[in-house]
């Protein structure tokens, strides 16, 4: 019944986590087109992105085809997104505590899909072992160091943020209680975590077991009676579940929203030219009704930013 | 021992949240490296303290009279509501409402943008110019006031905040206290903009209470709007001044310049911030000299607007924004010019070119081109000739954060001065990494109360120490020195920093545009274009 219930609440964290991403996503690709607001270095300029300069620094701009870069954009997010290169940079001291922690969660990340991978291999009978073939061997090891390390790194750093937030009174002045039960969540996971797999699944194959009845709706098991979790397990299992269903909920949300952040944002450089997309949207937008109360507007809720654009101070001042 | 102040503080009423103090200032490198040799900040008049609210620092920059009661006050704090409201509703604000949304909702408050911004710098860290704590209080409203509405859980997820007049007074100067120059977004490894959050409040108090610098919308956008220029100059004085500066310019070169007014059919639209014609005359004439070397077909125009590139707008006001950057627009539309290039003026640059690239549509939606990149066409095509040994004074160059930072025109100025400055050295850091000049978002022109005195010795210091050590072995006045500034706000700031600091008189160091440099080593033009005094 426990082992059920556990199954439902993984279940359902996976769900929220999801949707949360999918909803959150969704509503901000939906807020209408903005002025532009970018800011260079605009990484996916072809041959100026290495000094920050922009198409713009073309004669005649508009007649030329303008070189966009995937590989620029790469070189600029993956050591952005993996190594905090930005922190890095600019704020050496956190990146000491920051690093820990988020490389820690890319690694937990990377020791749920390697849990996934063994869950399936072990529920089509393939075994996972430190004696099994070299797809099981490459898994039980990959799954102990990337756990252990995920685990490790996560809690240091998660222990580091937290000591700067209490006693750091730059930090502490800006943290909110929900900062600190944030971070506290993140501590208790970890260490909970830590202490089953050193007491009672040393080589995470319980956990490995778990997944593959979680991949299988219950149904399958490295063993043919299904593994009893320990307390402590079920205990790193239940946490670990709320943590995901939590975290898209909260400004951690980051992870993602920096996406557009990057791209809708930062490094949106794309020109209204005549006729395009851009042009349609512009003409769409402008035709939104204006409240804005002070004088020289006088927005009642009927007039467009079209008729606000053309109209005078003076006009409005006299209404 | 400096007073600690925490985000809800600013709710609390006192006659200052922080004070400013001379000897709490980054120290300056030499020649101003003891406190002495600098001049002292001037305090504010009692009786601008008792009109104006000041209750944040030892300065004002919008002179928000006090209200009269508590009824007053009362109304006031219900209109900021109202605004703050209207900012994030898609319709009221569909021009900023995914970038504001992102940075209200996902800071981290990890500082690292802190270090980043040189008014925090050069204050000595004063807590309440960190580009986070206004960043924070205006979250903190906003989650409270338009996200959750209250609730049992908000103050423990948001933080606390109180809501009323000296919390609105405080945060509508606190927003004057940024110079918008993204230098602090740009460090943010979320993307975080605590410049916009700036520029947005600024917006909130103007579009919804009237609120904003007399300098930036009556005395600037308004009179912009109404006699064709904020400097107040309309068709025939600014036709009538231009011909002087013809005159002058024709007699300095050896050449005949007369500037083209409204000619129909022009390829260019050439459009200046006004202020140049006013206070800095070489800088239009010089432009004419090389236009008219070069052989190209262009023209000004005498339109509203048209002979004026600023848009203040741009600083706070969307409304204000679309009216001069339209009227801009229909100048260039009605001459039927192929492109309008923007003088050497940075805001006036990102303005047309950038953020009114989603507002001009159809016939307005005219090509802009920054005169940089002009410019280094003429220079390297060999239309324009030069002597560089004419330069042969050490030249360092400023770079307008609307230009650079925010328009990626990083290069098209230093292959330039790479070419006709022989001793030309950059200032560091520079391109899309420089500092402000101190003027940015309008505070060039804004010196009401004692806030020029603000700029001076804070806002400006970072740039100040930057030229110092720019030109570190050579500051003896018997070496001429010149900043190059292609911008004319970043130029009124100059004008002042370097007065303040008396740095033409001690140091010999001046400060000027592009335009008069390449003036100045054309080989077709008389030797000795650059005058060679501050003005």
């Amino acid at each position: 019944m426990v082992d059920l219930m556990l199954l439902v609440l993984s279940y359902i964290s996976a769900v929220v986590f999801l949707t949360g991403i999918l909803w959150r996503a969704v509503k901000i690709s939906r807020l209408p087109m903005h002025l532009r607001w970018e800011l260079y270095p605009v990484a996916h300029d072809k041959d100026r992105a290495s000094y920050g300069g922009s198409y713009l620094e073309e004669p005649d701009w508009w007649t030329k085809p303008r070189k966009s870069s995937l590989a620029g954009e790469l070189k600029v997010m993956i050591p952005e997104i993996f190594l905090l290169a930005g922190v890095w940079e600019h704020n050496r001291k956190h990146w000491f505590r920051s690093f820990p922690f988020h490389f820690g969660l890319y690694l937990l990340a990377g020791l749920v899909i390697l849990l996934l991978a063994g869950g399936i291999a072990t529920a089509t009978g393939i075994t996972v072992s430190k004696v099994s073939g070299p797809m099981g061997k490459t898994l039980y090891h990959l799954t102990y160091a990337v756990g252990y390390a995920g685990l490790g790194l996560g809690l240091l750093g998660t222990a580091a943020l937290l000591a700067r937030r209490v006693f750091d009174q730059d930090y502490n002045e800006y943290t909110k209680k929900a900062d600190y039960f944030n971070l506290a969540f993140f501590l208790v996971t970890f260490a909970a975590a830590l202490v089953a797999h050193a007491v009672a699944d040393a080589d995470f194959a319980v956990l490995r077991d778990y997944f593959s009845r979680l991949v299988t709706f219950g149904l399958s098991s490295a063993n043919a009676e299904p593994t009893s979790l320990t307390v402590l397990s079920a205990v790193e299992i239940v946490l670990a579940s709320l943590l995901l269903a939590y975290i898209p909920l909260t400004h951690m949300s980051h992870f993602f929203t920096k996406w557009f952040m990057y791209h809708d944002i930062r490094w949106s450089d794309e020109p209204n030219l005549l006729g395009g997309k851009i042009e349609q949207q512009v003409t769409d937008v402008l035709q939104y009704p204006v409240s804005w109360s002070a004088s020289h507007i006088r927005g009642d809720g009927k007039k467009t930013w079209v008729d606000v654009a053309i109209s005078s101070v003076e006009e409005n001042e006299e209404q | 021992m400096k007073k600690r102040i925490k985000v809800e503080d600013i709710s609390k009423p006192s006659p200052k949240l922080a004070e400013l103090r001379k000897e709490d200032f980054k120290p300056l490198p030499p020649p101003f490296e003891k406190l002495e040799s600098t001049p002292d900040f001037a305090p504010l008049s009692e009786k601008s303290r008792e009109k104006y609210e000041s209750s944040l620092d030892d300065t004002i920059a919008v002179s928000i009279p006090k209200p009269e009661n508590k009824q007053e006050e009362d109304e006031l704090v219900a209109k900021f509501l109202s605004g703050l409201q209207k900012l994030f509703s898609k319709e009221d604000n569909w021009t900023f409402l995914q970038p504001l949304l992102l940075s209200m909702d996902h800071c981290a408050t990890c500082h690292t943008c802190s270090d980043a911004c040189h008014i925090y710098e050069a204050s000595g860290k004063n807590p309440i110019y960190r580009p986070a704590y206004r960043s924070e209080v205006f979250r903190r409203l906003y989650k409270k006031y338009v996200k959750s509405k209250g609730g049992l859980l908000q103050s423990w997820r948001d933080g606390e905040i109180e809501l009323n007049w000296t919390t609105v007074a405080r945060l509508a100067e606190l927003s004057y206290r940024c110079n918008l120059c993204r230098r602090c977004a740009q460090t943010c490894p979320i993307g975080v903009d605590n410049g916009l959050i700036a520029r947005e409040i600024r917006k909130l108090f103007s579009q919804e209470m009237g609120i904003a610098a007399k300098e930036l919308h009556e005395n600037g956008s308004v009179l912009q709007l109404k006699v064709g220029s904020s400097t107040g100059m309309n068709k025939a004085v600014v036709k009538d001044n231009v011909e002087f500066i013809d005159e002058d310019v024709s007699e300095m070169t050896g050449m005949t310049i007369e500037t083209p007014w409204d000619k129909a059919g022009a390829d260019i639209l050439l459009i200046h911030n006004a202020g140049e014609i006013m206070a800095w005359p070489m800088n239009p004439g010089a432009f004419a000299v090389i236009f008219e070397s070069a052989g190209l077909s262009w023209t000004m125009s005498s339109e509203i607007a048209g002979y004026d590139g600023i848009n203040y707008g741009l600083w706070y006001d969307d409304a204000q924004f679309a009216r001069v950057a339209i009227k801009h627009a229909e100048a260039a539309r009605k001459l039927g010019v192929k492109k309008i290039i923007l003088g050497e003026c940075g805001h006036a640059h990102k303005a047309l070119t950038v953020i009114a690239d989603r507002v001009l549509t159809g016939d307005l939606n005219i090509p802009r081109e920054s005169s940089m990149v002009t410019l280094e066409d003429l220079i390297f095509s060999g239309r324009i000739k030069v002597d560089p040994e004419r330069n042969d004074f050490p030249v360092t160059l400023h770079d307008p954060c609307n230009l650079v930072r925010l328009m990626g025109v990083v290069e098209p100025q230093r292959r330039i001065l790479r070419h006709i400055a022989p001793k030309f050295r950059e200032m560091e850091p520079h391109g899309v990494h420089n500092y402000c000049c101190g003027g940015g978002s309008g505070f060039a022109i804004m010196s009401g109360h004692n806030f020029s005195d603000w700029r001076n010795q804070i806002s400006g210091r970072k740039k100040l120490e930057q030229i110092l050590n720019a030109f570190k072995d050579e500051l003896d006045p018997s070496i001429k020195k010149f900043v190059c500034t292609p911008c004319s706000n970043c130029k009124g700031q100059l004008r002042d920093l370097f007065t303040y600091y008396d740095l033409w008189e001690k140091h010999s160091i001046l400060y000027d545009g592009l335009v008069e440099l390449i003036v100045n080593c054309m080989t077709d033009v008389k030797p000795g274009f650059i005058e060679w005094e501050m003005h």
